[in-house]
């Protein structure tokens, strides 16, 4: 048979296409269920180390114990339940669907509210979780994650020592998001504000930014 | 079998551990040794993937290599390779989530990590699936263990961790003046330590020297 004629060159490549196609179809479609039970767990485990609880190994046990509700605010600032599935994407789900969570936790008897956070480094995506105390001013605990920050420098977000040092911090002042990252060693509100990481200076206003733009839509219950 | 293990076939796949190493000789698929190498567990997953997916593209390329028209061949390659790593990311993705987080991008680029392209075209187009198949797995050791070297002694003085477990982070040591390099973390000394294993490489085997003028 003559393989370099077009029409048989054609028909190969069409032929070619529909079996991978058919195939990664396939594959996509059987292995979905795993996949989106592995996001869920890795979104639970995240909304945990918010609340310094880290290294768990049963995220599902871990969260059923600690996480008491997964609510939506409404306008006026109160919550009701989701009574849709365990989400993933909370960017989405506030953008596209109005739809803002607040995860109310227990903690050795004390009531905290994990709220979602997300916004943009200097590469990607960054996101995260604030916990707060029952006062819903004093952050209690944060968790940072980043798509593909600079190793070294912006991807410091993601590690304990600067996480920590949100710790105690407070949200509001005079009724406005005051919780934030400044440049390093330029803070002048210590009450409010962290170090920025120095050589990271795009993400952390990225994580600053996201703070006041995502507790911002918080007021209404952060203030209720 | 003993076809199978032929000493044309042996060469096969031990000439890639060594003296033809993809990486160090060929040098193919540096870009992936600089980016996955910061530390030793995503250097052995991403090696192991390399070589499966090396492997059965090898196999699959070889048995269609009659059938492939000359002018769409590279394409033909390209599909095959795209699909074995689509179906290799969703399977990490199902069963070993935390591990594909840490490759992230990296395990869509073994679709250019020419090693890929390279043995393809090289020798799968022109030899039986069992030798193709030999070549791949060989190729991709040989390609992981370089990577394994590599993120060895990155992690080990860059994190003083192997494997995430602490090696080097103990009082004692940090009394004598011992700190974590941080340049070791970087791309360029991944660059260099591939440089001295090259440079180890050409002084122990002559033959791999080039007459100079």
């Amino acid at each position: 048979m003559n393989t370099n004629s077009n029409s048989y060159t054609i028909i190969y490549a069409s032929v070619m296409v529909i079996i991978v196609a058919f195939l990664l179809a396939f594959v996509s479609s059987s292995l979905k269920t795993t996949q989106d039970k592995n996001v869920q767990l890795d979104t639970k485990k995240q909304i945990l180390a918010a609340l310094n609880i880290k290294n768990v190994k049963d995220a599902d046990a871990e969260y059923k114990k600690y996480v008491k509700g997964d609510m939506l605010m409404n306008v006026d600032g109160t919550l009701t339940e989701n009574t849709g599935d365990f989400a993933t994407n909370y960017e989405k789900e506030a953008k596209e669907q109005q739809r803002l969570h607040v995860f109310v936790c227990e903690v050795d008897g004390q009531t905290k509210y994990v709220v979602p956070v997300y916004g943009a480094g200097l590469w990607g995506a960054i996101w995260g979780y604030v916990a707060l105390n029952e006062d819903k001013d004093t952050v209690y605990g944060t968790y940072f994650s980043h798509a593909s920050e600079t190793p070294g420098l912006g991807a410091e977000i993601a590690t304990d020592h600067f996480q920590n040092e949100f710790v105690g911090k407070k949200t509001l002042e005079n009724g406005s998001i005051t919780l934030g990252v400044v440049k390093n060693g330029k803070v002048e509100k210590p009450e409010y504000q962290v170090d920025g990481i120095s050589g990271g200076t795009i993400t952390s206003v990225g994580v600053d930014t996201m703070l006041k733009a995502c507790l911002g839509s918080y007021m209404s219950f952060l203030t209720k | 079998m003993g076809q199978l293990f032929s000493k044309k076939n042996k060469e096969v796949f031990s000439a890639p551990l060594g003296i033809d190493n993809p990486v160090t000789v060929q040098v193919l698929g540096i870009c992936s040794a600089l980016a996955v190498t910061a530390k030793l567990e995503p250097a052995i997953v991403m090696g192991l993937s390399v070589t499966v997916i090396t492997a059965f593209a090898n196999v699959v390329i070889s048995l269609l290599r009659k059938t492939i028209p000359n002018r769409i061949r590279i394409i033909v390659q390209l599909v095959v390779v795209a699909a074995l790593v689509t179906i290799v990311s969703e399977i990490l993705k199902a069963f070993a989530y935390d591990v594909s987080v840490q490759l992230s991008v990296y395990v869509g680029l073994i679709i250019t990590n020419c090693i890929l392209m390279g043995r393809l075209e090289a020798f799968a187009m022109q030899n039986g699936p069992w030798e193709s198949f030999l070549d791949g797995v060989g190729n991709g050791l040989g390609y992981a263990k370089i990577l394994v070297i590599v993120a060895f002694f990155r992690e080990l003085f860059g994190s003083g961790t192997l494997l995430g477990f602490n090696i080097l982070n103990y009082e004692p040591i940090r009394n004598i003046g011992y700190v974590n390099n941080g340049l070791m973390l970087m791309p360029p000394m991944a660059l260099i330590i591939v440089a001295c294993i090259i440079w180890y490489q050409r002084a122990r085997h002559k033959e791999l020297q080039e007459e100079s003028n």
